[in-house]
Formats: C-alpha cells, sequence, structure tokens
C-alpha cells in the first residue's frame, strides 16, 4: 500500500515528474495523430483499390488478351459463391477532342456497365449516371451518339478545395479514340491498312474511383467497340480480364482458390483449342495481388513510418531513464530511510516502477486523449488555416485526398499505449534497479546531507 | 536482550583502510537506557548501525534475544529492522511527500500487503494518533514535514520508531540538530519512554546529555573504555 501512496505522491509532488509526463504525453499524441492519417490513407487507398477491381481477377498483362473469355464467364455464373462477373478489354490509346490539336495518352477499358457495377462498384464512381449505370454511355445530350466515360481528372479540375464542378449535364465533346489493334498472335492487326484504328466517342460521363493514376489516365468505353478499336472482335473474340465479385459470406482467399480451381480444369478442357496458347500469360488473383504494385509503395511508406516511430520510442526510454535517474538521486535519503524501516530492496524496486507506471499511464491517457480531441477537428483546422492562411496539409489540386482520414483505431492506440508504458518501464528500470545497491548507512549519513 | 562480541569495522576511504571498531564488546539488558559516547569519528555512529542491521561487522557477532544477526536472511533483516527496532535519526529523516499522520504509520504499512492493511488500517492510524499524542502533536497530524520545527519533526521521528512497539530504540545524535531547550523536551520523552519499559541506547558526543541515561558507555578509538559490564 505504501508503494502506491508514495508513487502517487512522487507523481504530483515532484515537478521534473511532469515533464516526464509531458515527454509520454507528447510522443503518445504524435504517433496517434500521424498513425491514425497515415493508416487512415493505407486503408481508403486500398479500398479503393479493391472496389477498382472487385474482389478476384482472372486476366493477362498481355495487350493480346485470352480467347473463350465467355465460356469462363457462363461457367463462372453457374457457381453459387459469385455475386458479380464483369469481363474487361484493356488496352492503350491516344485521345483528341475533335478540334484541337491535343493527343493524351490513356488506358482505355471495354467494359459492361451494369456487369461491371455489380463486379467492381463502376455506379458509385459515376457523377450523371449514378443511378442509371445502364445508360452510363448515353450522353444526356444526345443518348443516340457513342459515349465515353473519362477519369475524373481528364475531363474537370480540381479546385483548391478538392471539389469538381461537374455542371448539371457533361460538356458536348467529341473525342476521338485511336488503338493500335492485335492480333492473337501480337502482331499489328491493320499492317499495310494504316495500322490503327480510330473511333469517335462522345463525352458521357465522369468517373471518379479515388486512385489518382485511375482518375487521370483511364476512359471507359463500351465493351463490344473496345474490342474492335483492339483488333480483339474477331471470329474468335478476345478479352483482357474478368473482374469477380464474390458473395459477402466467402472468403477472399477461398473464393479465389475456387476460381483458380475453376480457372485450371476450363484450361485443361480447352487445352487443344486455337488460340488456347493465350492462356499462359493468364493468371488468377485476389485484388490485393492484383494492385500489389501500386499498394506495396503506400505500405512501404506506413512500415517506414512505424520504424521512425520505434526511434521516436527509444527516446521516450531516454528522457524517462535521464528522468528518473535524477529522481532517484534526489530520493537516496528516502531509500534509505525506507531500508531502516525494512523495506526490502525488491520493494523498493517496484516502488520506483510503479512510479514508471503512473507516469507511463498519465502521459499515455494525456496523449491519447489530445490526439483523439485533435484528430477529430483536424479537417476543420486545415479548412480554417486554408482559408485564413493557404495552408494546406496535402494540396487538393494535386492530390487525390477527400478528407484527411481521422479515425482513430482502437487496437493501434492500444498498442500505441501499451509501447509508451513498455518504454518509461525500460527507461526506468536500470535507475530503479540502482536503488538495491544503496546501503541505508551511507544515504544517512550526516555528511551526505 | 542484546549482546556483541569483538565487533571488528573498518571502510576504505580512498586507497587507505579506517578502523572504526577494534573489537566492540557490548551488553544491553532489557528496559536499559544506554548512551554511548565519543568523539567525532570514535565509531559510535557505526556501532549504532550495526546493532539495528543496518550494517554488517567484518568480525564478531550482535546477538538480540540471543539470536546470531549474522545469521539472518535478507528478509528475516528487513522484519527485524520493522519489528524489532526503532531508529531515531539526527537529522530525523521523515519522508516529505507523507503527512505527519502518514510518517509515523509508515512502519506498520511497510510490513503489510494492501490487503492486510485494509484490515488494520483504522487500529495503525489510530495507534498513531495516539502516539502523537503522547508526543504533544495531535493537532499537527495532517502537516507536512517542511511545516514543523525541528523539535517536532524529531518527535515523529521518534513516534514512527516506536510504531511497532520495537523491542529496541536506536537513537544517534537525537537532539545533535536542536537547540538546548528542544533538545531537552526529546530526552525527556526517552526518559520517560525509558521509565515505561523501553529500551534505549542512543549515541551522543555530548556528555551532559548523555547524563540523561541510566548508564554511560565511553568509546574511544574504537574500543569501549568505560561503562561496559
Amino acid at each position: 500500500m505504501y508503494k502506491i501512496l508514495l508513487a502517487t505522491r512522487y507523481l504530483v509532488k515532484r515537478h521534473i515528474t511532469y515533464f516526464a509526463v509531458l515527454a509520454v504525453a507528447l510522443c503518445v499524441f504524435i504517433v496517434v495523430v500521424v498513425m491514425t492519417v497515415l493508416t487512415g490513407l493505407v486503408r481508403d487507398f486500398k479500398q479503393k483499390n479493391h472496389q477498382f477491381t472487385g474482389d478476384c481477377v482472372v486476366g493477362t498483362e498481355s495487350l493480346v488478351g485470352f480467347a473463350y473469355y465467355e465460356d469462363f464467364v457462363k461457367l463462372l455464373e453457374q457457381t453459387d459463391f459469385i455475386e458479380g462477373i464483369s469481363a474487361v478489354v484493356k488496352s492503350y490509346a491516344l485521345i483528341s477532342p475533335l478540334g484541337t490539336d491535343q493527343n493524351i495518352g490513356v488506358e482505355i477499358m471495354g467494359i459492361d456497365p451494369v456487369r461491371h457495377s455489380r463486379a467492381a462498384g463502376f455506379e458509385q464512381t459515376l457523377h450523371h449516371h449514378k443511378k442509371d449505370v445502364e445508360r452510363a454511355f448515353e450522353p444526356i445530350y444526345d443518348p443516340n451518339l457513342p459515349g465515353c466515360v473519362l477519369g475524373v481528372d481528364l475531363a474537370l479540375e480540381r479546385d483548391a478545395k478538392g471539389n469538381y464542378d461537374y455542371g448539371s449535364s457533361p460538356a458536348r465533346i467529341a473525342i476521338a479514340v485511336t488503338c493500335f489493334p492485335l492480333t492473337a498472335k501480337g502482331a499489328p492487326g491493320r499492317a499495310g491498312l494504316g495500322e490503327v484504328n480510330t473511333s469517335t466517342f462522345y463525352y458521357s460521363d465522369t468517373s471518379h474511383s479515388g486512385l489518382a493514376r485511375v482518375d487521370s489516365s483511364l476512359v471507359y468505353l463500351p465493351f463490344e467497340q473496345a474490342q474492335t478499336l483492339c483488333g480483339m472482335a474477331g471470329p474468335i473474340k478476345r478479352a483482357n480480364a474478368i473482374y469477380i465479385k464474390f458473395k459477402p459470406s466467402i472468403k477472399l482467399d477461398t473464393g479465389c482458390a475456387k476460381v483458380a480451381t475453376l480457372w485450371q480444369k476450363f484450361k485443361q478442357e480447352k487445352a487443344g483449342e486455337q488460340q488456347a496458347d493465350l492462356f499462359e500469360t493468364v493468371a488468377v488473383q485476389s485484388w490485393k495481388d492484383y494492385r500489389r504494385a501500386y499498394i506495396a509503395a503506400m505500405e512501404k511508406e506506413q512500415t517506414m513510418m512505424t520504424a521512425m516511430f520505434i526511434l521516436v520510442g527509444i527516446t521516450t526510454v531516454f528522457i524517462i531513464f535521464v528522468v528518473f535517474y535524477m529522481i532517484i538521486s534526489h530520493k537516496s535519503k528516502d531509500i534509505g530511510v525506507l531500508k531502516s524501516i525494512g523495506i526490502s530492496n525488491l520493494n523498493i524496486v517496484q516502488l520506483f516502477m510503479g512510479f514508471a507506471f503512473l507516469v507511463a499511464v498519465l502521459g499515455s491517457a494525456v496523449g491519447a486523449c489530445s490526439g483523439w480531441l485533435f484528430l477529430r477537428k483536424i479537417n476543420q483546422i486545415e479548412k480554417w488555416l486554408f482559408v485564413h492562411f493557404g495552408f494546406q496539409l496535402w494540396d487538393r489540386t494535386i492530390y487525390a485526398i477527400g478528407d484527411i482520414p481521422n479515425q482513430v483505431e482502437f487496437d493501434c492506440l492500444a498498442i500505441i499505449i501499451l509501447s509508451a508504458i513498455l518504454a518509461c518501464l525500460a527507461g526506468a528500470l536500470l535507475p530503479s534497479w540502482q536503488t538495491m545497491r544503496l546501503k541505508p548507512v551511507e544515504t544517512l549519513q550526516v555528511s551526505r546531507l | 536482550m542484546l549482546k556483541t562480541e569483538e565487533i571488528y569495522k573498518s571502510y576504505r576511504m580512498g586507497a587507505a583502510e579506517v578502523k572504526v571498531l577494534k573489537g566492540v564488546n557490548l551488553i544491553v539488558e532489557k528496559g536499559e537506557f544506554v548512551a554511548v559516547v565519543g568523539a567525532s569519528g570514535s565509531g559510535k555512529s557505526t556501532l549504532l548501525h550495526i546493532l539495528g542491521a543496518l550494517d554488517r561487522p567484518d568480525k564478531g557477532v550482535v546477538r538480540f534475544e540471543g539470536r546470531d544477526l549474522s545469521r539472518f536472511g535478507a528478509a528475516e533483516l528487513n522484519r527485524f529492522r520493522n519489528k524489532m527496532v526503532g531508529f531515531v535519526f539526527q537529522f530525523y529523516h521523515l519522508l516529505d511527500e507523507l503527512n505527519v499522520l502518514e510518517n509515523v504509520f509508515l512502519p506498520t504499512m511497510a510490513s503489510k500487503s494492501i490487503l492486510g492493511w485494509l484490515a488494520c488500517r483504522r487500529w495503525a492510524k489510530d495507534r498513531a494518533r495516539q502516539l502523537l499524542a503522547q508526543l504533544g502533536l495531535s493537532d499537527r497530524a495532517e502537516h507536512k514535514p517542511y511545516q514543523l520545527s525541528g523539535g517536532e519533526r524529531q518527535r515523529v521521528a521518534i513516534g514512527r520508531a516506536l510504531m511497532n512497539q520495537p523491542r529496541l530504540l536506536l537513537a544517534d545524535e537525537p537532539t545533535g540538530n536542536l537547540d538546548s531547550a528542544t533538545g531537552n523536551v526529546i530526552l525527556d520523552i526517552l526518559e520517560k519512554l525509558n521509565r515505561n519499559g523501553q529500551t534505549i541506547v542512543m549515541v551522543t558526543h555530548d556528555q551532559t546529555i548523555a547524563q540523561r541515561a541510566g548508564r554511560i558507555i565511553k568509546l574511544v578509538d574504537g574500543k569501549i573504555t568505560a561503562g561496559n559490564w
């Protein structure tokens, strides 16, 4: 009981402990805020990537694509664990608004908008046709014209607040889309005949996926027309990928394993068919593996940030060590008194470790509460700074970020607080252990006062 | 009650070894008030620390109620210091963060677990208040040590030393830091305790203070020269 009494009295009465509490609070505050924002950004980024691709992709990186995708789609439709399937044509093209000399290199994706909405949430990204996705490729100003959906950053400019001016309907803009068609062998499809396919489409809607690269360089086209542009619409039709969404009850790994099994079986069945060699480049991947190249960069930043915070933790340990060394040096007389009334060395170590624990708990509580409060208001603070000083943490005209993520994850918070407590205990351990070597006779000598 | 046999003790001061006690034989009977007198550096405080198991002799035996203290383990020595012996130091050595009442009942709190303390805290606080009343400090129970005079602090230290009803009270220059009037008050208290049966060993360099004890032992150059049985 005396340990609790003395530890709490030391905490309250010794002003130097306030510095230790402040150090812990500051470290916890920084880690909570930065980790919440960074974790939120990574989580948002992963979510957006997940939404963009669905759960599983059967596809090839080759621009040639693969054949018999319709047969595999029919096979998938017969299963009971799949909610949505969308075949996709992917290639590269040049787009040029008619009447201008502009040429922009883009990626084109040929889709069926309804199927793609079921598999990859396409309708959520639209603006004008969010509620009637089946008409995504019908311009509002003339539904008979062939439409195309542009990535939002291709069609519009972001203002400083990160908003787009969509207007009541898309501007009537005709866009020439020029593509290199390829044969099943990968050779140019129109060799000797001009080598390119060009079609004119009309801007019918924008797609805002939240992924900067996608929104600034992707053009969605109707599936069949994209196939024709890319030379994939011959007697044996080809596609580049099949996007799949599982039913909610199906785990990702389980679903992907089932699709992989089906694909292997399908490959074997089609082994002797024409263009079956194109299957060699086809892989079945979960959305995480499919978008690994993009997600890995963010995860690496998160890992680096975590490593940096370990350094912050070491700094906390050192600060606590110094503070406790000073406190215990000043408390040598008290230690002598406690030993003279029969308190054991181990109990004195426990006393100071308990004191360190209180410092850690108080500092963590202050840091965590301050961090949580700050995060609740972080977007308002940024808006206020922007209005009064023109300052933004991320320039919204450059970065595809909406509000700064501010949802504290409580398991992450628990880990941070636990780490702070362990850091404090580690810092106080050596000075506390040194009290065992103090002899009461020496500390209570008149000459030492 | 207390017996020492050929106690030797020396300390290292840099490269030199200083022999402080050179074969001290001492007997203290129950209920005695013994004063150990000696000049500064004669070894009297060292002897007191050895009697209270705060230090170990290099050679020789200390027997408390027939038991050799050198055979005590660490836990037993702690129990001995907590229950059998009460220390009063020249500079009081109260804990600044605790009030007077808490300083007095600290030895009892130190010997109990949390549950044990919860069971006996009422008794402990009552006993502490009783001691403070006997020492004339009833109205100072909630004060902190820095709010007390030297004499009051020394009385609190005496109260702390008596809390667990020790068999032996060891006082190291208890009036050394006090003026003569205040010192006399402290000595009156010690005399009164002794009349009530408390065994006391007091160390002092002052012959007049030593006269207040029942028996005077002279320590010169680490040896007892007079007053021993």
